[in-house]
């Protein structure tokens, strides 16, 4: 636990790069999560502060009025913060260790089984992307056919997150192995929402691998994350031409310069 | 007993030195923590071998590349097959949700025979042979009657073999009313036989274009093959431009390069202001439009009149400045759009709103397709061709006996294909037809993946024509509104338990053909409609049997794919990759041999809509999502996740107006208000938005399902119970794109 440095030289840092131009906001990676993930569902999910969605789509809109109006929208999943020494900010204030930053793989894990539901998390992610399950999971007849083994079934009590279909990880690491590989292909570990974007809005990879198509994408003069001024250091990435995007990435500068004057 | 303190505190002491040495906290501390991640009611998916089975989604026309991942046997997870040549990978959000579908309880498990009244939803559960002893029987006293034309089929798809099938059947039992359900295919075919007098489908080559003038498409709704579109539209950035012309900034206005408000329903003439320009600034393709084009110069006809060419009609009627008076366009724009449309590389004008789940008026369908022919983007890289139907169906004709002859005698229903405008399928028509008993009372009704009580619009009205029809029969594998009004439901096989042959995905370029083949066995106790079919024609007996000589389904498929069945097999997909689209000399099978401008100078104008500015002073259109699922599947619970508060919530469906409509009529956002057209009216919340057109009021389609399960039912409105259909009187097509309507605060 503690030979932590070693394992900075060897880790990857899985992130993402997303294209906010290419992005057409019609929801296939959040489906797609919500499929590979055993996500549940429920009768109405119009309120959306209890809907659980790892992978969410914000609509953004420039405020301008009509004919000048534009939207664009943004896929957020979990950003996979890596703050100095791998203190994100939901595993710093986890009492339970139920969640922890990776150095393998640079992704933060949610274990269910360790979590109690205190929600210290859920209060700590500046991106609300920690989703807590307020009700057991019930499916129609029928629909517990489709579940996957690979990722478990949550209950009622816990928090819940993006994983970087950490489970898609642990598969390729096994094949690569078995294969006799030491490295795992880019292709060969890909997220759910990555792989489904009918537009190719998507890019998973290392952000540390320059063989990786991320790599380059991450030094896109466009490319911004989010809130990034808190020191969060985000594994998400963002690309755009639109100018009022990049600025909504922080959406506290507008108050800012309203405040002053 | 007293206690003294020497004697509470050695008590104290052992109490706490026997606290820890005893087991009994820490074994309680142990079970705790176990009892706690013993979560014995949430499932636990059991786990097996793995595997991946191919196929190809047939939710929708697409024609997307499936990998389904299997454990065991059961189907766990859909996944785009990467290569693919339609979505390389990607796939959309409804795709994505098959397995919900699949197992889901919105599923019609078995035949069921109609107890109650007629949607009512009372069923008689019964099994496969009284089912078709019941469809044999009535078919057969209908036939018996002298009545074999006053049977009908509406179905999704006209192409491959299970329509082809439904086509044959009614041919050897005595009609011809195979009637297809209405989309811009409608209005492309027509447009191509007029213009260009091939029967042929649209194909649009999006990824080597560098100009896409859309006159409302969805490029990124779902128009033509969705995910094909979806990776054009990513592949153009950068290399080439999108306008988008539509009265609201839909997702494809908004990633477009260029959103143009239009009023709602004036493309057509902003269309031709754009050929007004191109004609005057002489931009169009001389060598297409002097050679290869008919009509285009004014010309003296056989008996000595002069002939109002196409060029001198345009400049006389589309003037920018009144163009612009219709449309809302300023003339600069239109100016500047025609000049940079027309100075392109490889341009090309995209017709149909939305999905393009409405045909539009042939006036409409005809002036976009003028544009492609005045930049001579005809059958070219980049450009619209027209792609021939597939060939690979060749049965011999279908035998007919004295009944079947005077059936096939009798008038269509619809009037369709009576006159060289008139389209294939005109199934608005068979509302009118099946209310008025004219030309004839329909006495049975197929339907095969169409849901025409949900899709059609005047909802009302559409219920009312089928309660005068004494028979209808549904195959559908859902509970859908159709199925629930039918008398019998026949479920067919749901895409992932069969065998099916699906013919070039729309708006895909170069002739093909896929195979879905079965990922998982039947779930429930379903039949092949083909086998249905088959078996109903062995039952009537005569030339009908004659006519279905195979053993079942499966068998039929086999043998017309012929060659292509293992091949399909391996790869899923054949394309004609040889295919070239046939040069300008031999494109065109008009009368002149050339493309015809003059067809469309021949006819009508713009199709206004239903009600009166007076009462009605707004406008109410339609709008279309992928999240939105419209068609003969509604949403899934996954899909409808997804759907914005701003769109529904808890049960409400948001309208979209703008902020200067609001204020006018003292409409504030979120608040409720009371929406009215001439068809109806209903409660709706108001979402006061920039991006919509002022005076329109733009509701999404997809919402208001009355059947499915909890997760779907009840939630919003049907946008099409409150818009009437409006005829083109050219065409015959439903193709009304709205209705007047009002907006009153509630």
């Amino acid at each position: 636990m503690k030979n932590e440095q070693g394992h900075h030289k060897t880790g990857k840092k899985y992130g993402m790069v997303i294209d906010l131009d290419k992005c057409t906001g019609c929801g296939a990676c959040m489906v797609a999560c919500m499929a590979e993930n055993n996500v549940p569902f429920k009768e109405d999910e119009t309120n959306k502060l209890d809907n659980i969605m790892w992978m969410r789509v914000y609509r953004m809109s420039n405020g301008k009025p009509f004919p000048d109006a534009d939207i664009c929208y943004i896929p957020r999943p979990c950003m996979h913060c890596e703050a100095k020494h791998g203190h994100s900010p939901c595993v710093s204030v986890c009492p339970a260790t139920a969640t922890d930053y990776s150095h393998e793989t640079g992704i933060v894990s949610q274990i269910y089984t360790r979590c109690f539901g205190c929600r210290y998390c859920m209060a700590a992610c500046p991106y609300h992307a920690r989703y807590f399950n307020w009700w057991d999971p019930v499916w129609p007849e029928g629909m517990k056919n489709y579940l996957s083994p690979d990722v478990s079934p949550r209950m009622r009590g816990v928090v819940e997150k993006c994983s970087f279909c950490f489970h898609r990880y642990q598969l390729a690491k096994d094949k690569a192995l078995t294969a006799g590989h030491r490295e795992i292909e880019e292709s060969a570990y890909q997220t759910a929402c990555t792989q489904a974007c009918p537009a190719g809005a998507i890019t998973f990879g290392d952000l540390d691998n320059p063989k990786h198509a991320v790599y380059k994408l991450k030094h896109d003069p466009r490319a911004f994350r989010l809130l990034e001024r808190l020191g969060t250091n985000p594994k998400v990435y963002y690309v755009t031409d639109r100018e009022w995007v990049r600025w909504m990435a922080d959406n506290y500068q507008d108050q800012e310069q309203k405040a002053k004057g | 007993m007293k206690i003294d303190r020497r004697g509470f505190l050695s008590l104290g002491v052992g109490a706490a030195a026997g606290i820890v040495v005893t087991p009994l906290p820490w074994k309680l501390t142990d079970d705790l923590s176990i009892w706690t991640q013993n979560w014995p009611w949430t499932p636990v998916p059991a786990d097996g071998e793995k595997a991946y089975a191919k196929s190809v989604c047939s939710l929708c026309p697409g024609g997307c590349g499936i990998s389904v991942r299997k454990v065991e046997d059961r189907a766990i997870k859909i996944e785009g097959i990467e290569g693919h040549p339609v979505n390389d990978g990607g796939i959309c959000i409804l795709g994505l949700s098959g397995l919900q579908t699949l197992y889901g309880p919105t599923r019609v498990k078995q035949p069921l025979m109609r107890s109650g009244n007629r949607g009512e939803g009372r069923w008689q559960k019964v099994d496969w042979d009284t089912a078709l002893a019941e469809i044999t029987k009535r078919l057969a006293e209908i036939r018996k009657a002298g009545q074999a034309h006053t049977v009908a089929c509406v179905a999704g798809s006209d192409q491959g073999t299970v329509p082809q099938l439904l086509k044959r059947f009614l041919a050897a039992y005595g009609s011809s009313n195979f009637i297809r359900t209405p989309s811009i295919r409608d209005s492309y075919e027509l447009a191509f036989k007029t213009m260009q007098g091939s029967e042929a489908s649209a194909g649009f080559d999006l990824f080597n274009s560098d100009f896409v003038l859309s006159f409302g498409s969805g490029v990124i709704e779902g128009w033509g093959s969705p995910v094909y579109m979806f990776r054009a539209n990513s592949e153009l950035r950068g290399k080439g431009k999108i306008v988008q012309i539509e009265p609201r900034l839909s997702n494809t206005a908004a990633k477009s390069d260029k959103w143009v408000p239009i009023n709602p329903g004036t493309e057509a003439v902003l269309a031709l202001g754009l050929a007004h320009e191109i004609i005057k600034e002489s931009l169009y393709n001389k060598e297409f439009v002097e050679k290869y084009a008919a009509g285009f110069e004014s010309w003296e006809d056989a008996k000595g009149q002069k002939q109002k060419g196409f060029k001198d009609w345009v400049l006389e009627n589309y003037w920018p400045a009144s163009v612009a008076n219709i449309t809302g366009v300023k003339p600069a724009v239109i100016h500047e759009l025609a000049v940079s449309f027309a100075k392109a590389s490889k341009p090309v004008a995209l017709c149909g709103r939305g999905q393009g789940n409405t045909p539009v008026s042939l006036f409409e369908s005809m002036a976009i397709h003028a544009l492609n022919a005045l930049v001579g983007n005809i059958n070219q890289k980049g450009g619209i061709s027209a792609v021939p139907f597939a060939d690979y169906i060749n049965w011999p004709k279908a035998p007919a006996d004295a009944v079947a002859e005077a059936g096939l005698q009798q008038p269509r229903i619809d009037g369709a294909q009576s006159d060289p405008f008139a389209s294939r399928y005109l199934l608005n028509r068979v509302v009118n037809a099946a209310e008025s008993g004219k030309p004839y009372a329909l006495q049975a009704l197929l339907v095969w993946e169409a849901d025409p009580i949900y899709t059609l619009s005047g909802s009302a009205a559409v219920k009312a024509a089928f309660d005068k029809i004494p028979f209808v029969v549904s195959f559908s594998s859902h509970m859908n509104e159709t199925a629930q009004y039918a008398d019998l439901i026949l479920p067919d096989h749901f895409y992932l338990e069969r065998y099916q042959d699906i013919p070039t995905p729309l708006g895909m370029a170069v002739p093909s053909i896929s195979l879905s083949r079965p990922v998982v066995k039947p779930q429930f106790d379903t039949k092949y409609t083909g086998d249905v079919l088959i078996q109903v024609a062995k039952g009537i007996g005569g030339n009908l049997a004659e006519a279905m000589p195979w053993k079942d389904y499966e068998q039929c498929l086999k043998e017309t794919l012929g060659d292509h069945w293992d091949k399909l097999n391996a790869k899923g997909m054949l394309i004609a990759e040889q295919y070239q689209p046939p040069a300008w000399d031999k494109a065109f099978k008009t009368a002149s041999g050339k493309f015809e401008f003059c067809a469309l100078t021949a006819i009508g104008e713009t199709v206004s809509i239903e009600g009166d500015k007076e009462s009605y002073p707004l406008t109410l259109i339609p709008y279309d999502s992928m999240r939105l699922a419209n068609g003969f599947i509604g949403d899934p619970p996954f899909v409808i996740k997804t759907v914005s508060d701003r769109i529904l919530k808890k049960k409400d469906i948001f309208v979209e107006i703008n902020p200067e409509t609001a204020k006018q009529y003292g409409l504030a956002d979120g608040k409720s208000a009371v929406l009215e057209t001439p068809r109806g009216s209903a409660r709706v919340r108001v979402n006061v938005f920039e991006g919509i057109v002022p005076g329109v009021i733009a509701m999404p389609r997809g919402l208001g399902h009355k059947a499915y399960d909890k997760f779907l039912a009840g939630k919003g409105l049907n946008v099409n119970e409150f818009i009437g259909s409006v005829e083109d009187p050219v065409s015959g097509l439903d193709a009304a794109w709205g209705i007047r309507a009002k907006l009153t605060i509630a």
